[in-house]
């Protein structure tokens, strides 16, 4: 199988200030590939996520989307962030806006589908998570499972190619974790591929092709999920991986 | 050693004191209250009756006073009661204590103390409102009759209306070309990039300078100098619609500036996730400010926005400086007119009346917008 992959980071470096946060990272997704980065907090996931969708530009490297260069001067973001979605760990979803038009929104303006129709495809979707009900609420009356759905949808409205997942659960409540991975699950099934930073390693263990350890600013180890939990080769995945599970969180 | 902080050993052979169980009845504090109470009361209506005596009207201005005054003394019995209440619950607390109930005596004493928080509270406006009756009446009323005369009010209440309408027509205007302006510098002050530079700073100046010149100093400027300066298109107005437009454009230079502040602080308001969440989406620099961070700028600023429009309003006064004859440069002549200051009071009670009603209409808005977005960010 040497198909280009879908996403191709290659050798990419990122600072702030003085603060590098990436360091030469090499990672490969390929199409209906789920890949998960693990890491410590400030190991670069949100960092590389954000690269990725353009939301930050780089120092040195660069990122291929289906073979295209999407890094650099002078690339459309606005086409990049069309073809690559991005969920984040708070939300935010747009307050003033009821759900309906929180998903539509992109659509209509970036996409120029007709409003009638973009609605007819967001309430498809809003059913399909059992948030039908909602559409017209305000994201305050939601819970925060509840909207963090929604904004997988309003990524998902836009038909993106690539989904990127930033500790989408991190800042939910215990009981309302599932909700949020159970369609993240539906998601893989169905060959979505997706980029997941997370803290969820049993939800990572299960859903993931190939799972990644990020340290320091560099991808310390890739492979199959039960090559990195179950026999992990580097000291330091392994050290990670002890203290994760020594916090019951494995 | 342990997490929990140790709490320090009580030193020996000291009892605990039992807090708890003391009452303060507060018989005392409640006593003075009531001979407090009894003091303003009697200030109060001797206040209101040298008010009545200095009246020198008769008829039905009489009696609709005298109404007026007769509601005001009544409503300073309350604190009379209050007082009384104070010194009974008091007296309650102390029997309670006496049998030995010392959950009712803790009840009746907080009564107490709530009944002489009224004394405190409603005593001090009635001694302002018993402070003003006898400002207004003393030297035989003529402190009233200088600034509420009935006749004068009433012969000079249509000019003066007439006056206002220029005074609203001016605000009204300048209020809708300010929103305009004000969005427009502000989000020049925001455009990025090093190309941005000059229209930043353009916009940096123009605040400056317009914040920083006194408003009257502009609009003489402009006023005068405008039409001085024989500007084809200046000139192409007619005499009244330089009258009009001239002071409407130094009220939004000047008011602009402010406003533009008010909107660059709401729009940095907005957290930058969701410039973040607009663009990640595909949506340009334009239609992220469009659609996501002035929409929810605009619900953050709509209080110092209306307060920036109350100025607004107020500023339209000093108008009367370059001849226009708006509510306050009427009321003036008709100050000369009559020899005395009822017609400027007019005008004032004329600006407070427009004020009121927009600052209720924005707690409304604000309560609204509250209630519907309890700003899930």
């Amino acid at each position: 199988m040497t198909a280009t992959p879908i996403v191709d980071v290659d050798g990419v470096y990122k600072s702030f200030g003085a603060n590098e946060v990436l360091r030469g990272v090499e990672l490969h997704v390929d199409e209906h590939q789920v890949v998960c980065l693990i890491g410590a907090s400030g190991s670069g996931k949100s960092t590389l996520l954000r690269c990725i969708n353009g939301l930050e530009t780089i120092d040195a490297g660069e990122i291929r989307l289906d073979g295209e260069i999407v890094t650099g001067r002078g690339v459309d973001l606005d086409w990049l962030r069309r073809e690559v979605g991005i969920v984040f760990q708070s939300y935010n979803l747009f307050p003033h806006m009821s759900v309906i038009d929180n998903v539509t929104l992109g659509p209509i303006k970036v996409l120029r589908i007709p409003k009638r129709y973009a609605q007819e495809q967001a309430m498809a979707l809003l059913s399909r998570i059992g948030l039908a009900d909602k559409a017209t609420d305000y994201p305050d009356r939601l819970s925060g499972g509840q909207q963090q759905r929604v904004a997988i949808v309003r990524a998902l409205a836009m038909g993106p190619r690539v989904l990127l997942l930033d500790e989408i659960t991190s800042a939910l409540d215990p009981e309302l974790v599932s909700e949020v991975l159970n369609i993240v699950r539906e998601l893989a099934e169905e060959g979505m591929t997706m980029l997941i930073a997370t803290h969820e390693m049993g939800f990572a263990r299960e859903v993931s092709s190939k799972v990644c350890f990020l340290d320091g600013g560099v991808v310390v180890e890739e492979g199959t999920p039960e090559q990195i939990f179950s026999a992990p080769e580097q000291a330091r995945t392994q050290a990670f991986l002890h203290r994760i599970i020594e916090a019951g969180r494995l | 050693m342990s997490l929990l902080a140790s709490r320090p050993p009580a030193p020996t052979g000291v009892a605990r004191p039992r807090t708890a169980t003391r009452v303060h009845t507060r018989l005392t504090p409640s006593i003075v209250a009531l001979v407090v109470a009894v003091v303003i009361v009697a200030a109060l209506w001797w206040s209101l009756w040298f008010f009545h005596s200095s009246l020198g009207v008769d008829g039905w201005r009489l009696l609709v006073m005298d109404l007026v005054l007769i509601v005001i003394a009544g409503a300073g019995l309350s604190v009379l009661i209050a007082g009384v209440r104070a010194v009974r619950a008091a007296m309650r607390a102390e029997s309670r204590r006496r049998d030995g109930d010392l959950t009712a005596a803790r009840v009746a004493a907080e009564d107490a103390k709530d009944a002489i928080w009224y004394v405190v509270g409603f005593g001090l406006t009635a001694l302002v409102v018993a402070f003003l009756a006898v400002f207004l009446s003393s030297n035989d009323g003529a402190v009233r009759k200088t600034f509420f005369d009935w006749t004068v009010m009433g012969k000079s209440i249509n000019p003066l209306l007439d006056a206002f309408w220029l005074n609203i027509k001016i605000f009204v205007v300048a209020e809708v070309l300010v929103l305009i302006w004000g969005l427009v510098v502000a989000v020049c002050r925001l455009v990025p990039g090093k190309a941005g530079a000059p229209v930043r700073l353009l916009a940096v100046a123009y605040t400056d300078l317009f914040r920083g010149m006194p408003a009257i100093l502009v609009i003489y400027l402009i006023v005068f100098g405008l039409g001085l300066a024989d500007l084809p298109l200046v000139n192409s107005l007619s005499r009244d619609q330089q009258r009009f437009w001239l002071p409407v454009l130094a009220l939004v230079l000047v008011y602009g500036a402010y406003v533009t502040e008010v909107y660059r602080s709401g729009l940095e308001s907005i957290h930058w996730s969701q410039t973040a969440a607009a663009r990640s989406l595909g949506l340009s620099h334009g239609q992220t400010l469009r659609y996501v961070i002035v929409p929810q700028a605009v619900r953050r600023i709509v209080p110092p926005l209306l307060n920036d429009f109350i100025g607004l309003q107020k500023d339209t006064a000093l108008l009367a400086f370059v001849g226009v004859i708006e509510i306050f440069n009427e009321s003036t002549l008709l100050k000369s007119k009559y020899f005395n200051l009822t017609p400027v009071v007019g005008a004032g009670i004329a600006f407070v009346v427009v004020t009121i009603p927009m600052a209720r209409f924005t707690d409304y808005l604000v309560r609204r917008d509250q209630a519907r977005m309890r700003a899930s960010t």
